[in-house]
């Protein structure tokens, strides 16, 4: 027997990340500076590891309830009334997940299934399309444009609409591009749903990293609550990424079939990390704050950079990514990291990694310091100059 | 702004005003005439290097010092911490609350020569009653930051 060809088509011909292969050659070289992780360089501020080492000190090494600790959805809940105006029954409405990637897959398990199609704003998060395929699924790209800041317009999200959409992926702030959606943008896309039996999956991972305003929630809007699972979590915000914490926002009933995924397949979100983000939520803002602060010091660095090379960069206002156009260098979005990464020894990111659209831009990120950030714009300078 | 600039130079006095401007989304201009401005008043006192004196392999020693004084009528402990920190030997000098009055930073080369600046020159100063000399051992962190740890990236690559 072959086990190859035992192996699901569908799980064959979801591609493997586009990002892997300038990680396997940035591990052997010198000196190199990453502009490629998308992670926090902070470390998960002390006040929250103190409380995680603390849960562990007193033994508290037990599964918690599926959902998650009742402490931890309850403060959550008020977390989310809080910051973003949206009320959820922590019994009911709130399941504590491992990272926000669990909570996309149970929600897309949930709603989408083989003959369906869920729409995805490209470029996007590499998981989106992989999780929509692994559901046996079609995932139809909404292509973003530059000129729209890769904000989604209401035309082409009807375009994308057929008989078997269930389902869009909504993602502000966004990875790759650093766009974020006010208020009104969401209106106009508003008007599009409304009546429509589309569920909205709204990942807001990096709600809190918003440089300009409020973030805005498209769940804000009272008759798209009920259809939206609204996901979130702690690695972004709170600088958490190795605890896999997150969780996922919605209607009771949605929320009891994700819960039953999440029973069978992960029992419930690892204890310590609980215990450290029912912490991260009661006192870790001021962290936040400070980080977030930090990472707009860098964004403006970053962002006036790019500018000043000529490689055109509209202002990302959230997460911590910067997406120039680099069609200027002549060079495919492949090539400038290629030869960036080998001639000058700054990684970035291809923009086609994250969906065809993307080609002819790089992703950036400024989670890194500001030494780097300098360093990696004078070589970028260098390089530029040279392939011009 | 002003706030914004203050929370940037302690961390990093060198940083250039051209970058300050970027970081604060202003000109330069004007985050040269708000540091001017600072200076002027008095707010911004001066700039200084953290060193860690050990990996410099220079030799200095530093001691914290309690010294329980007599107030001067009149003149309270004002005076008396004056004549103590016009020595160029003292760092810094504080009242404090508690169970002594000043509170003195001297730095010398040697234990020796602190410990004689001490017993010289400080207790036998009128009003000091007393004086109790410790000696830092070794600096974990200071001003905010971490002197014994080399902080690296450990971010392994991940597909996201």
């Amino acid at each position: 027997m072959n086990i190859k060809d035992r192996i699901k088509s569908h799980i064959l011909d979801t591609p493997p990340s586009g990002i892997r292969k300038y990680f396997d050659l940035i591990n052997e070289m010198k000196d190199a500076i990453s502009l490629g992780i998308g992670e926090p360089d902070f470390e998960t501020p002390w006040t929250i590891r103190e409380e995680g080492i603390y849960s562990l000190e007193k033994g508290k090494t037990f599964y918690s309830s599926n959902a998650g600790f009742i402490e931890l959805r309850e403060e959550i809940a008020k977390y989310m009334a809080r910051k973003y105006n949206l009320s959820y029954d922590p019994a009911s409405e709130i399941l504590v997940t491992v990272g926000g990637s669990e909570a996309i897959d149970i929600a897309l398990r949930t709603f989408a299934g083989s003959g369906d199609e869920v729409i995805i704003p490209e470029p996007s998060f590499v998981a989106y399309k992989g999780c929509v395929m692994f559901c046996g699924a079609t995932p139809v790209p909404l292509e973003l444009k530059a000129e729209h800041r890769f904000r989604i317009q209401p035309e082409q999200l009807e375009e994308c609409i057929t008989d078997r959409t269930v389902a869009v992926i909504i993602a502000y702030p966004n990875n790759p591009t650093g766009a974020t959606m006010d208020y009104e943008d969401y209106a106009r896309i508003v008007e599009v749903l409304r009546d429509k039996d589309i569920i909205v999956i709204s990942d807001e991972l990096y709600a809190e990293l918003n440089y300009k305003g409020k973030h805005v929630s498209i769940a804000q809007f009272p008759e798209m609550k009920g259809k939206t699972i609204v996901i979130n979590g702690f690695s972004k915000a709170f600088a958490m990424t190795g605890w896999r914490i997150g969780f996922a926002c919605g209607h009771p009933d949605a929320l009891e079939q994700m819960k039953k995924i999440h029973q069978y397949a992960i029992m419930c979100s690892p204890t310590t990390a609980q215990f450290a983000a029912i912490e991260a939520l009661r006192n870790g803002e001021p962290e936040v704050r400070r980080m977030v602060d930090e990472y707009n010091k860098r964004r403006r660095v970053m962002h006036d950079g790019f500018n000043k090379l000529g490689l055109d960069c509209f202002e990302p206002f959230g997460a911590f990514y910067c997406f120039p156009d680099i069609r200027s260098t002549g060079l495919s979005s492949d090539e400038f990291c290629e030869r960036l990464l080998i001639e000058e020894k700054v990684l970035t990111v291809p923009g086609n990694a994250f969906g065809a659209c993307g080609e002819g831009f790089v992703r950036a990120t400024y989670a890194t310091s500001i030494e780097n950030i300098r360093e990696a714009l004078v070589r970028i300078a260098r390089f530029v100059e040279r392939v011009r | 702004m002003r706030q914004e600039i203050l929370d940037i130079l302690r961390k990093n006095s060198r940083i250039s005003d051209e970058e300050l401007a970027i970081m604060l989304d202003t000109d330069v201009e004007s985050v040269k005439a708000v540091i001017k401005d600072m200076e002027d008043k008095g707010i911004i006192t001066g700039y200084k290097t953290l060193i860690d004196w050990e990996k410099a392999e220079e030799n200095v020693v530093t001691a914290y010092i309690e010294v329980r004084v007599t107030p001067q009528r009149g003149q309270g402990f004002d005076k008396v911490a004056e004549r103590i920190y016009q020595y160029p030997q003292v760092t810094a000098c504080s009242l404090m609350s508690g169970g002594f009055d000043l509170f003195v930073v001297v730095e010398g080369k040697t234990m020796k020569e602190v410990a004689l600046f001490v017993a010289e020159k400080l207790a036998t100063i009128d009003s000091v009653l007393s004086t109790s000399t410790h000696f830092v051992l070794k600096n974990y962190k200071d001003n905010g930051v971490i002197f014994s740890r080399a902080r690296k990236d450990e971010r392994e690559a991940v597909v996201l």
